[in-house]
């Protein structure tokens, strides 16, 4: 598989909440390549802004040649992202890290926040049954386009929408059973998850998150701790860039 | 046209090659450059035992800039002997070592273990300001460096080049101090100690609270440095700091550096250090210049 360093095509781009946007973008070589739970790199059209942003694949469609990236607007560099236009470009790097290793077994996808994002392309790869659990802060997105792909379960700070509290809550809640679960969301929500798994005695594949700098595992600035000695430095330092960002919730300390 | 420059003996076929630290031992970046056309790949800092390096997060953007405090994250020299070097000597271009350490054995240590291996040029990396033991405690004390220098000398089979530290009072000073010792050459500048704070969460940017910047908001003061060392030493100088194109590696060398080395650029353009290859050329072409030489350090 190679990885692409291109400039891409705005085709649109679309506010779903605050702060949270969608972008769809036309760059062939990596939409045909891309799998769920892998990332793009982004670049700041300002030179000042050095680092390209990591941004999880949120579809990818090989057929069309485009790949939609749903972001937070989180800084200046993403903040750019957001006044991109139909007809504009943007370089783009990818696509990058491992993905989910995708199971036939009953499924239970888990998104928190802006982790939501990878599961929709997830749930368009399995062949499986899945049951999707989302959990927001306040204003709910993407859930729409997942109900498409199997039965949906929310949860929100707030109360607003589904069951008050977090994912877990939902899923106990609901009852929602699976025999693989696939997570991406913030660190305590990934904790929770990892817990609930070993406790249930079913695999769980976090994707985790981490600032990068290169993206493609030179330079070792978004390691994650791990079980086991890497295979890189021979520590116990995972890259989340390239040996993730999806890890099995057992071979990493959290 | 000639492009090709001599650095303590070890002939580069073009004066680019990479910061250590930048580009892993080549092998990432090597899907997107061909390494046969660098004149040089100089490595991660390499260690004689692993070293897990710092917390996270390591890094942090700054206008025009980053600041890192990776820590010399390394697999050790036994890995990097049996893995890295074989993967690198495939390709036709130097191989420059960094080695790193928390104390003047450390350092020894590993310059002899390298001392049969097939590596053109050692790059002593006593300027590194992420490490709390080591590192740029040589690379801050004339003597200090001085002493580790010489013992390094004694048992390199391979040319030595001392990287030194931009986080001094005055370089030359610290650059005739390699140079009295028997350093082959130097290469400037490491990061520049920085501080970064997150007022939002009233945390530190990176977890090692400082970190080292680099990126072009610091070449103008390494083009100086490269400037000062050039006339106050007759060691070759391989310059560094900021260069993210060929108008700047081109400007290093008209400050005095022999060769240049890319770094901080690469995570910004994976393709950076072959355009800068083919700017130096073009500019060269553009310019009839008919030897690189013609430029080093032809502004005074």
């Amino acid at each position: 598989m190679s990885t692409w360093k291109k400039t891409a095509l705005v085709r649109r781009q679309e506010i779903l909440a605050s702060d949270i946007y969608s972008l769809v973008l036309y760059i062939p070589e990596i939409a045909k390549q891309a799998k769920a739970g892998q990332f793009v790199t982004v670049y700041s059209r300002d030179g000042s802004r050095l680092l390209p942003r990591p941004i999880s694949l949120c579809e990818a469609d090989g057929g069309e040649g485009t790949i939609r990236l749903v972001y937070r607007v989180v800084g200046a560099g993403t903040r750019d992202f957001s006044t991109l236009r139909e007809g504009d470009s943007i370089e783009v790097m990818g696509p990058l890290g491992n993905g989910f290793q995708k199971r036939d077994t009953k499924a239970i996808l888990i998104g928190g926040g802006i982790g939501i994002p990878p599961m929709l392309q997830l749930a368009k790869e399995l062949e499986g049954e899945i049951s999707i659990v989302l959990g927001f802060r306040d204003e709910t997105f993407l859930w729409k386009d997942l109900e498409t792909w199997g039965n949906v379960y929310i949860a929100s700070e707030d109360g607003e929408t589904g069951v008050k509290g977090n994912v877990l809550d939902a899923i106990r809640e609901y009852k929602v059973e699976g025999d693989v679960i696939y997570a991406c969301g913030p660190t305590p929500m990934l904790r929770a998850v990892k817990e609930y798994a070993m406790l249930h005695k079913i695999e769980a594949q976090l994707s985790l998150e981490e600032r990068m700098a290169c993206g493609i595992g030179a330079c070792l600035a978004c390691v994650c701790q791990s079980k086991e000695v890497d295979g890189h430095s021979h520590v116990k330092n995972k890259r989340i860039c390239k040996d993730g960002p999806v890890f099995d919730a057992e071979e990493v300390e959290l | 046209m000639n492009l090709s420059v001599k650095i303590a003996g070890v002939e580069f076929k073009n004066p680019v090659t990479v910061a250590s630290g930048t580009f892993g031992s080549g092998a990432e970046y090597g899907e997107f450059v061909d390494l046969n056309r660098l004149g040089a790949v100089t490595t991660k800092g390499v260690a004689n035992v692993p070293w897990a390096g710092n917390p996270t997060p390591r890094i942090a953007e700054t206008y025009g800039g980053m600041m890192n405090a990776v820590g010399l994250q390394n697999p050790g020299m036994d890995v990097f002997c049996d893995r890295d070097i074989p993967f690198l000597r495939q390709y036709d271009t130097n191989i420059i070592v960094n080695v790193c350490g928390r104390s003047e054995a450390d350092y020894v240590e590993v310059v002899e273990r390298l001392a049969d291996e097939d590596v053109d040029l050692l790059e002593i990396n006593v300027s590194c300001p992420n490490v709390k033991e080591g590192g740029i405690a040589f690379g801050q004390d004339p003597k200090a460096l001085e002493h580790i220098t010489a013992e390094i000398k004694k048992k390199a089979k391979q040319p030595v080049l001392m990287k030194l530290s931009p986080n001094v009072t005055d370089i030359t000073v610290m650059a005739k101090a390699a140079e009295a010792a028997g350093a082959d050459a130097l290469s400037l500048i490491n990061t520049i100690t920085g501080m970064k704070i997150d007022i939002h969460r009233r945390r530190f940017a990176v977890a090692n609270k400082t970190g080292g910047l680099s990126g072009p908001a610091i070449k103008p003061v390494a083009v100086r440095m490269v400037y000062q060392v050039a006339n106050a030493v007759k060691l070759p100088v391989i310059g560094m700091g900021g260069i993210m194109n060929y108008e700047d590696a081109i400007e290093f060398m008209m400050a005095g550096a022999t060769a240049v080395a890319v770094g901080t650029a690469n995570f910004h353009d994976p393709y950076t250090t072959l355009q800068i290859v083919e700017g130096i050329q073009d500019f060269m072409r553009e310019n009839a210049i008919e030897d690189i030489h013609e430029i080093i350090g032809c502004v005074k």
